[in-house]
């Protein structure tokens, strides 16, 4: 039998359907299916955003300014694993991923330094950050107060989806329900006081990432954000104070009619759940605006040219999708950390899709396509039967709790694997047409193996320099602030401007909450 | 054939190791997971406690050199450095001599196939003697 990725069976060839299918709506009104906008890429392109950082503030700000003069239109932040796990660039754990997987980042002082020279009040800034989220958000206002730019005006995106972390990425720092506490009181926050600002990014691109198909991509998604918007309207906050503000995350594989049809499935199913459960006044509160990042796992470490044109497939179909904004991995990202020549032709490959190929003249073009519409109408109904299957289990979190839905990632990933050694799934250069020589291997990115002890040595100084007493105040403040439950946005303030660093504050918090232990996969 | 593996460190990918997890136990391998931040120490106490013949480490955030050093330098304080150890992950071809150079036995970078993941790890059994 022919199948799409996610296993759909596909037919010789597809008419009107049996059954119509829910109405589609114009493109920019309800249930959104065509796109959040009437125009879509005939008025704005899509961000062109692509994920960097390593090494020290200034190796980032360096690779930021070259992004930015190369024509990219905002900035993707990447952090080190020390900063996205709450450690400072001393700690024992830290010693040797400073600065390896993205930027390092200790104090205010260190955001400071990462946006030096740019232009704040004019740039969309994405952070992939969760559980350390809130306090890297607090180092971004205190960086761009002291710049005197007014906090209202800064835009961008904070990730802050704890739960994707649990359930496939994998870097959580407390248990879930101080994580979703933490998680809401930025999104209480951001409502108030930051109303350019996306405070959450709903995320499937990892469990997808981690082996999942699109189906459950999405299906696990809309789960996730049904687990938020209980939590945040459970604490008394509106759903329509804050879901106009909810942004999403996907992925882009390979089957380019079913990742196009799929994020057409996710608005679809969106505007049902945000309308239908929670009882949206406001149209836009079930408008789906979505991120895609291009999938670093479909990318081969053999013949790693081949990778150019395997991203170029997945930005298209982010593009056939209605994306609001785009990263195209780097050819040799199965190898290393992208070269500025990789990256730059990730970035070429966006802006040739967006100039020349004449796929943004008009909005939604695959609309009213017998087959696009069909994978759309079963997607979405499949993928509701997914969030069906988990409120039947007792709802998102305690499923993740469990281990459950990991497992069916890990399970997934497995049958992938499978299908290609079994040679049932072909990968190009890798189970089939492999002969003919390898690519001339690509020159590999170089990381500055001094980049740990120069950022332990600024710290070390930076501490020596701050005013001790200030610091102390904010960190027992933000104790106290914890234990009376209140939200903790204004303590990280405080605890950012005495030039506390991001490990004294995770201990804090780890001292409150303990830490989150996985439950075995097996 | 008992096999401990673990991911060190701070990384967080673990979608490598539960498939070969998964792969090895399909060949008819004991396996025993330990998950994700594992110390050196906890690694080797756990392929003790358990009488492992194999070791296997998962590292995709570039730093499988020093994480490699310091389970070769457990094994050896704790008397078990004829444990094989073995190291998969996002490892570049220029790092192989390196960790072989500190006693690795085998290194499966991006892009192995998995039946010969599994043909390694398994021949290893009884230490590979």
């Amino acid at each position: 039998m022919i199948t799409t990725d996610s296993g759909i069976p596909v037919d010789p060839w597809y008419g009107p359907p049996e059954e119509p299918g829910p109405p589609l709506g114009q493109p920019g009104e309800p249930p959104y299916i065509r796109g959040p906008y009437a125009s879509m890429y005939r008025e704005r392109l899509w961000t062109m955003r692509q994920y960097a950082g390593f090494g020290s503030a200034e190796d980032t700000n360096e690779r930021f300014r070259y992004l930015l003069s190369q024509g990219q239109t905002a900035l993707s932040v990447a952090f080190d694993l020390p900063t996205q796990l709450g450690y400072d660039s001393s700690h024992e754990l830290a010693s040797n991923e400073v600065g390896r997987v993205g930027v390092a980042i200790d104090t205010a002082d260190d955001m400071a330094a990462v946006f030096d020279g740019l232009p704040l009040e004019d740039l969309s800034v994405n952070f992939t950050i969760n559980a350390t989220a809130p306090i890297i958000l607090a180092f971004y206002i205190v960086a761009a107060q002291r710049r005197g730019v007014d906090p209202a005006r800064l835009a961008g995106t904070l990730q802050n989806d704890i739960l994707k972390e649990f359930l496939a990425r994998k870097l959580y720092v407390f248990p879930p329900q101080p994580s979703l506490q933490l998680a809401g009181d930025v999104v209480e926050y951001c409502a108030r006081e930051l109303p350019r600002f996306n405070p959450i990014s709903i995320t499937g691109y990892h469990a997808r990432e981690a082996g999942c198909d699109a189906v459950q991509e999405i299906g696990l998604t809309m789960a996730a954000a049904i687990a938020y918007s209980g939590h945040f309207t459970a604490r008394g906050l509106a759903f329509d104070s804050f879901a106009p503000r909810l942004s999403f995350h996907f992925s882009s594989q390979l089957d380019l009619f079913e990742e196009a049809a799929k994020v057409r499935a996710a608005r679809g199913l969106w505007y049902d759940i945000a309308t239908g459960r929670f009882g949206a006044a406001n149209p836009q509160s079930g408008r789906l605006r979505f991120f895609s990042g291009c999938s670093g796992a479909t990318l081969t470490a053999q013949q790693p040219l081949n990778n150019v044109v395997r991203s170029t497939l997945q930005c298209l179909a982010a593009v056939l999708g209605g994306a609001q904004s785009i990263h195209v991995m780097g050819y040799d990202e199965a190898l290393e950390i992208p070269t500025e020549e990789s990256v730059r032709l990730a970035l070429r490959t966006q802006q040739i899709i967006a100039h020349e190929s004449g796929v943004t003249r008009t909005v939604d073009p695959l609309a009213g396509s017998y087959f696009v519409e069909s994978l759309t109408t079963e997607l979405r109904t499949r993928a509701l039967a997914l969030v069906q299957d988990v409120d039947a289990g007792g709802g998102y979190v305690h499923l993740l709790e469990q281990g459950v839905p990991q497992r069916w990632i890990a399970e997934a990933a497995y049958r992938s694997e499978l299908a290609v050694q079994s040679g049932e799934r072909v990968k190009v250069g890798v189970n089939q047409f492999t002969g003919g020589g390898e690519d001339r291997p690509p020159r590999l990115f170089e990381v500055d193996s001094a980049a740990g002890d120069g950022q332990r040595a600024r710290l070390a100084q930076r501490l020596a320099a701050r005013d001790p007493a200030p610091a102390a105040r904010a960190l027992a403040q933000l104790k106290e602030t914890v234990t009376a439950c209140e939200n903790t946005m204004p303590a990280f303030l405080d605890a950012a401007r005495a030039g506390c660093t991001v490990g004294e504050i995770t201990d804090v918090l780890r001292a409150e909450f303990g830490e989150h232990r996985e439950p075995p996969p097996w | 054939m008992r096999v401990v593996l673990a991911k060190p460190g701070l990384d967080g990918h673990d979608r490598g190791v539960k498939v070969v997890a998964m792969a090895l136990r399909d060949a008819g391998a004991e396996v025993i997971y330990l998950g994700l931040r594992q110390t050196a120490v906890q690694i080797v106490a756990a392929a003790q406690a358990e009488d492992a013949d194999v070791i296997g480490i998962s590292v995709l955030s570039g730093v499988h050199i020093p994480l490699a050093l310091q389970i070769r330098d457990a094994q050896q304080a704790a008397g078990v450095d004829d444990i094989p150890l073995v190291v998969g992950g996002t490892i570049p071809a220029q790092d192989v001599p390196a960790l072989t150079g500190l006693g690795v036995r085998a290194v499966y970078g991006v892009g192995t196939p998995i039946a010969d993941v599994v043909a390694g790890v398994m021949a290893l059994d009884g230490g590979g003697q």
